[in-house]
């Protein structure tokens, strides 16, 4: 029981690490792209 | 096949999870899309021997562009031939040998650079690099398509979302590395291209290592297909050779590279366009706002239309895209010539958005009409139509701009005709989309034949202990 407790708890964080992993990215490209366009509206 | 790469050993264990997958083809995506990206690097590679400015013996822009055109023509190829190899082998294989060119391709780019043959390059990043961006695109869109059978739409747009995210991600990076190792006897692009070489062949990796395909009939815990059967979603499979011989394939190919033609046109002329509407009042940096603005808009499009497709259906979504854009396009020049800009950006945000819906809801239309089966497959070919709307949609606006310009009509209003024409090819994109049918039950593919089909496709064959897990696995697989 412990044992598939433990086992889901792991999949779930290397879910969570995986989305992250793709998304920080992701983010950092949006923000600096955002912060150009902010440019246009100055 | 056996080993690692085999497409059996690809099939998904009970426990896993399907919302890994979409990661899995984010990490593709986001590296290719840098091909968005790649003008970075044209003023530094005009300055590889003069540093400064460029030398007699340093490469001209013109010489240049033909690196970005390669890709996109092998982009186009590898695509379409490699889909039915990837239908074969299995995505896993198919992005590490994207991962392979596309990382390759770069670090043969930096040869060429080092030792200032053109051709290196051409065949680094052109030719590598454009096999790498067509296996890579093409690799994760049916694998997702199988997992999420009841959101089509929204898995294929997170993925194909990446795409447009990826030049987001590769423009500042490719610029802060070149800052980082230029030097006053370098422009530090060749630096740069080893370090992103790397990044993104180990990046796709990881992709290619977690991707997983569903066990057969695989579905969703508690979800049953429609009991309302839908005519434009299909239950049966067409072969990807018989596709060919159906006229919905070149009704969608028409109506993507329709879709593509009008986006893609407007998108390559943003910023001068908005310079000489706005005279005045808009600067070049603000100019370089508005195209990262549009981008943004391109990237959610994506998202946004293909997961709003899954509730209004495909068809309906691409009549939208015709006919909110066919106004749209007519409405430019009138709102260009009364000023308002916000209105203008406004209308420019929009019909970027249906441009990037239109790559990313196409896989799960190609999936509705011909089946889940081949769609990996099928959709390489289809992006045949993005190869051929790249160059038409440029030349198209470059041409009607200069001849109008020549015939004595002032910058400003010289984007008049071209958005009319564009309305106009949409309205053809339109027609083209109402006369999509389901296909025909002759080109389905017969339950007989399936076993056939399977010995020369191993990919979807199932082995005794996948249809044991595919039984199973209903409750486990979330």
């Amino acid at each position: 029981m412990s044992h598939s407790r433990s086992r889901k708890l792991t999949d779930l964080l290397l879910l969570i690490l995986f989305w992250l992993y793709v998304s920080i990215p992701l983010a950092w490209g949006v923000s600096s792209t955002l912060q150009k366009a902010l440019t246009l509206f100055k | 096949m056996s080993g690692f790469f085999s497409p059996q050993r690809t099939v998904a264990k009970a426990n896993y999870n399907r919302w890994m997958v979409p990661p899995a083809a984010l990490a593709v995506h986001l590296c290719i899309g840098q091909a968005y990206a790649f003008s970075v690097f044209n003023s530094p590679l005009t300055r590889v021997i003069g540093i400064t400015e460029s030398a007699p013996d340093d490469w001209k822009l013109t010489s240049l562009g033909w690196i970005f055109s390669l890709a996109i023509v092998f982009l186009g190829l590898s695509a379409a031939f490699g889909g039915k190899w990837l239908e074969k082998v299995g995505p896993r294989l198919t992005m590490f040998v994207a991962a392979c060119c596309f990382g390759g391709g770069f670090l043969v780019s930096a040869l060429g650079v080092y030792l200032h043959q053109i051709w290196i390059v051409y065949l680094g990043y052109g030719v590598l690099g454009g096999i790498g961006l067509g296996l890579g695109y093409v690799s994760p869109v049916s694998t997702l398509i199988k997992w999420f059978p009841d959101r089509r739409g929204m898995a294929t747009g997170m993925a194909i979302m990446g795409f447009g995210g990826g030049a987001m991600i590769g423009a500042p990076l490719s610029i802060w590395l070149m800052q980082h190792f230029a030097s006053p006897d370098s422009v530090g692009i060749m630096q740069t291209f080893i370090i992103m070489g790397c990044i993104y062949f180990l990046s796709m990796l990881i992709g290619s290592f977690t991707i997983r395909t569903p066990p057969q009939n695989w579905r969703p815990a508690g979800w049953t297909p429609p009991v309302v059967q839908n005519d434009m979603i299909s239950q049966h499979h067409v072969h990807i050779d018989q596709v060919l011989k159906t006229p919905q394939f070149y009704l969608l190919w028409l109506v993507l590279c329709l879709n593509v033609t009008a986006g893609i046109g407007v998108l390559g002329q943003a910023s001068v366009m908005i310079q000489e509407i706005f005279k005045g009042t808009i600067s070049a940096a603000a100019a370089a706002g508005f195209v990262g603005l549009l981008s943004l808009f391109n990237m959610g499009g994506r998202f946004f239309w293909s997961s709003a497709s899954d509730y209004i259906g495909r068809k309906h979504t691409f009549t939208l895209f015709f006919i909110l854009g066919i106004a749209l396009y007519a409405s430019v020049p009138a709102i260009g010539a009364s000023g308002n800009m916000g209105l203008f950006i406004l209308l420019y945000a929009l019909i970027l958005s249906m441009y990037g819906g239109g790559f990313s809801t196409i896989p799960a239309y190609l999936a509705d009409i011909f089946g889940t089966r081949y769609v990996g497959g099928i959709h390489g070919r289809l992006l045949t139509a993005w190869a051929t709307a790249g160059i038409l949609g440029p030349v198209l606006v470059n041409y009607i701009r200069e001849f109008q310009i020549e015939q004595g009509v002032a910058k400003a209003d010289a984007y008049s005709v071209t958005m009319y024409i564009m309305a106009g090819l949409l309205s053809l994109g339109f027609i083209c989309n109402l006369m999509i049918r389901p296909v025909h039950e002759k080109h389905h593919i017969k339950h007989d034949d399936l076993d056939k089909i399977d010995s020369l496709f191993p990919h979807s064959k199932q082995t005794d202990l996948e249809k044991s897990a595919a039984n199973n696995s209903h409750e486990e697989i979330r």
